[in-house]
């Protein structure tokens, strides 16, 4: 199945929700509203023209000038039929979006890095906790506000968890 | 006794295994139910080797983030360069380019660079499960790869060999003999590890219906590579989404369908089998040519010329500094490593840096699966699944 089929197929059921859609290379995106993400994610893997039963990856792009500020990118694959194609959709600052983790279990720690990375909270995720950043750490690192060396106020948590005497304040400058 | 008093919960023990435990391989955090020796459920807690290349690559230009991807599985580094730079042809749309003395030096290096993983994991899993010779018969052919990369560019751990465009360097006198020697060589090693376990009992007691996963829950969990083709999933990037030069060499993709760590330490041996097939073909078809593409404003141009013309230096000063302008938009590419799919989602907005640069790594997607591959059995089958999903924390955590 072409891009232009799949995309067409798509159109015909959720013509109203699709945002956009482009094709770069190969690959076909399309960006869904997300009130009918969890329902395309479920007719995308269970159709049989279409079976994407393979989660590939789940992660955000962060945009801070735009008014729905993240873009959460899903990658899919169809293994019977050998085809790739990308789900978008986008969020605001603070809005949950519904977690696909009941559709593809993979999801479960791809949204829990988006929501460490991110802070973009998932509506009925089974665990939804930091993964890579430790659990009481404030900020999320990915955020293009968030600077590459780190805040100060970090010291304070390092302060908290390191062994007395080491690597004591000042420490290395930390340059916003 | 009374009876009433040993409720079911008050026997069940929680248990950190790790961060510092020696089967884990880096460092992971294993929290564990237990109900005497069986584990109820568990949890698995990564990130401790969290350094931030994902956000460090927003600050960096295409070829200054190449070094970067070889500290991410550093088991095989040429595997990752590899991964990393076809994302970025794809980006700028030059794939189809490369000239086919790259792609055939890219598919031995990514090829040696699988062989040299898969034969530390054999050595570490056996190492970890109690057969200690087999490390030692490991890592003495592994010394044999290294010293074969050294002599490409230099370096025996990081890389850093394949960029973008071709290769860093044309393989150097010599290299193709020793590659020949060694795969002449492989085959009777591979038959000396198979002597040393496959029919060992002990391996086999430890290995054989442990950490089971059924084909449906390993595409499902999104386990990639080796781990699903134990479980009988028929799926492989370099034949099922061809990239560079695979499709004109023959070789096979070993699938079992037991679900078991004993299929994938089967896996794994055949694969090592297949990959110094292709090796073996690789020496005969190597074509002679280039080994850069002819794309001046995104490679870099022959230092003798940087150092003799002006204006190749000042063009050389401005890819450094600012690097190349990509085109906007947004890709997926997925090469078949070692461990898995790992696959670079690169976001540009046409500047010289990535906007977003995401890292599927296969070790991450695949130690999310452990809890169910774990759930049930003893405790001493964790150490012998960590072994057989051969991960690396560097990747993991990123």
């Amino acid at each position: 199945m072409t891009n232009e089929e799949l995309y067409e197929k798509i159109k015909s059921r959720f013509g109203d929700y699709i945002v956009e859609h482009s094709e770069f290379r190969g690959e076909l995106s399309v960006t869904v509203k997300k009130e009918k993400l969890v329902e395309l994610m479920n007719f995308l893997k269970n159709d049989p023209e279409l079976l994407f039963d393979y989660l590939v990856l789940v992660t955000a792009v962060d945009f801070p000038d735009r008014d729905e500020r993240f873009d959460i990118v899903y990658e899919l694959r169809s293994l019977p039929h050998k085809m790739i194609m990308r789900v978008k959709t986008r969020t605001k600052d603070g809005e949950p979006v519904d977690s696909v983790s009941s559709i593809w279990h993979s999801a479960n720690w791809d949204e829990r890095e988006v929501f460490d990375m991110f802070g973009v909270k998932f509506n009925n995720h089974p665990d939804l906790r930091r993964i890579l950043m430790p659990e009481d750490w404030e900020g999320h690192p990915l955020r293009k506000e968030y600077p590459l060396k780190g805040k100060p106020e970090d010291d304070v948590w390092l302060d908290k968890h390191l062994p007395e005497g080491q690597l004591k304040k000042p420490r290395h400058t930390r340059m916003p | 006794m009374n009876e009433a008093y040993v409720t079911k919960n008050e026997r069940e023990v929680i248990l950190n295994v790790g961060p510092q435990h020696p089967a884990t391989h880096g460092v992971l955090r294993y929290v564990v139910k237990l109900d005497g020796e069986r584990i109820v459920s568990s949890d698995p807690q990564v990130g401790f080797l969290h350094r931030g290349i994902e956000k460090l690559a927003e600050y960096m230009t295409y070829h200054q983030f190449n070094p970067y991807t070889d500290r991410l599985d550093y088991l095989a580094s040429m595997n990752n360069n590899l991964a990393y730079v076809m994302a970025v042809e794809k980006l700028l749309g030059i794939s189809d380019k490369i000239p086919p003395r790259a792609q055939y030096i890219r598919v031995i290096m990514a090829e040696l660079g699988r062989i040299a993983s898969h034969l530390v994991w054999l050595a570490t899993h056996a190492l970890d499960i109690g057969a200690m010779t087999v490390f030692l018969y490991c890592f003495r052919e592994r010394e044999y790869i290294i010293d074969m990369f050294e002599m490409a560019c230099g370096n025996r751990l990081t890389y850093n060999y394949i960029r973008i465009g071709g290769v860093a360097r044309d393989l150097p006198d010599g290299f193709l003999d020793r590659l020949k020697e060694f795969t002449n060589l492989f085959y009777g090693k591979v038959k000396e590890y198979h002597q040393l376990l496959s029919k060992n009992r002990i391996w086999l007691k430890r290995t054989k219906d442990v950490g089971y996963i059924s084909k449906e829950d390993a595409v499902n969990y999104g386990i990639a590579g080796p781990c699903t083709r134990g479980s009988g999933v028929d799926w492989d990037l370099r034949r099922d989404m061809p990239y560079l030069v695979y499709p004109e060499l023959n070789f096979e993709i070993p699938v079992y369908d037991e679900g078991d760590v004993y299929a994938r330490y089967l896996v794994r041996m055949e694969e090592m089998v297949q990959s110094n097939r292709i090796l073996e073909q690789c020496v005969e078809k190597i074509p002679d040519g280039e080994v850069m593409v002819d794309e001046p404003q995104y490679v870099w141009e022959p230092k003798e010329r940087i150092m003799t013309h002006n204006y190749a230096l000042m063009k050389h000063f401005v890819k450094v500094v600012k690097g190349f302008k990509a085109p906007p938009g947004e890709v997926y590419f997925g090469a078949e490593n070692p461990k898995g799919e790992l696959g670079f989602y690169i976001y540009s907005t046409g500047e010289g840096k990535p906007y977003r640069l995401k890292i599927r790594a296969p070790s991450f997607i695949n130690i999310s699966a452990m809890p169910k591959m774990v759930e049930g059995g003893l405790i001493a089958d964790i150490i012998s699944v960590i072994g057989s999903l051969d991960f690396v924390f560097g990747e993991c955590d990123r």
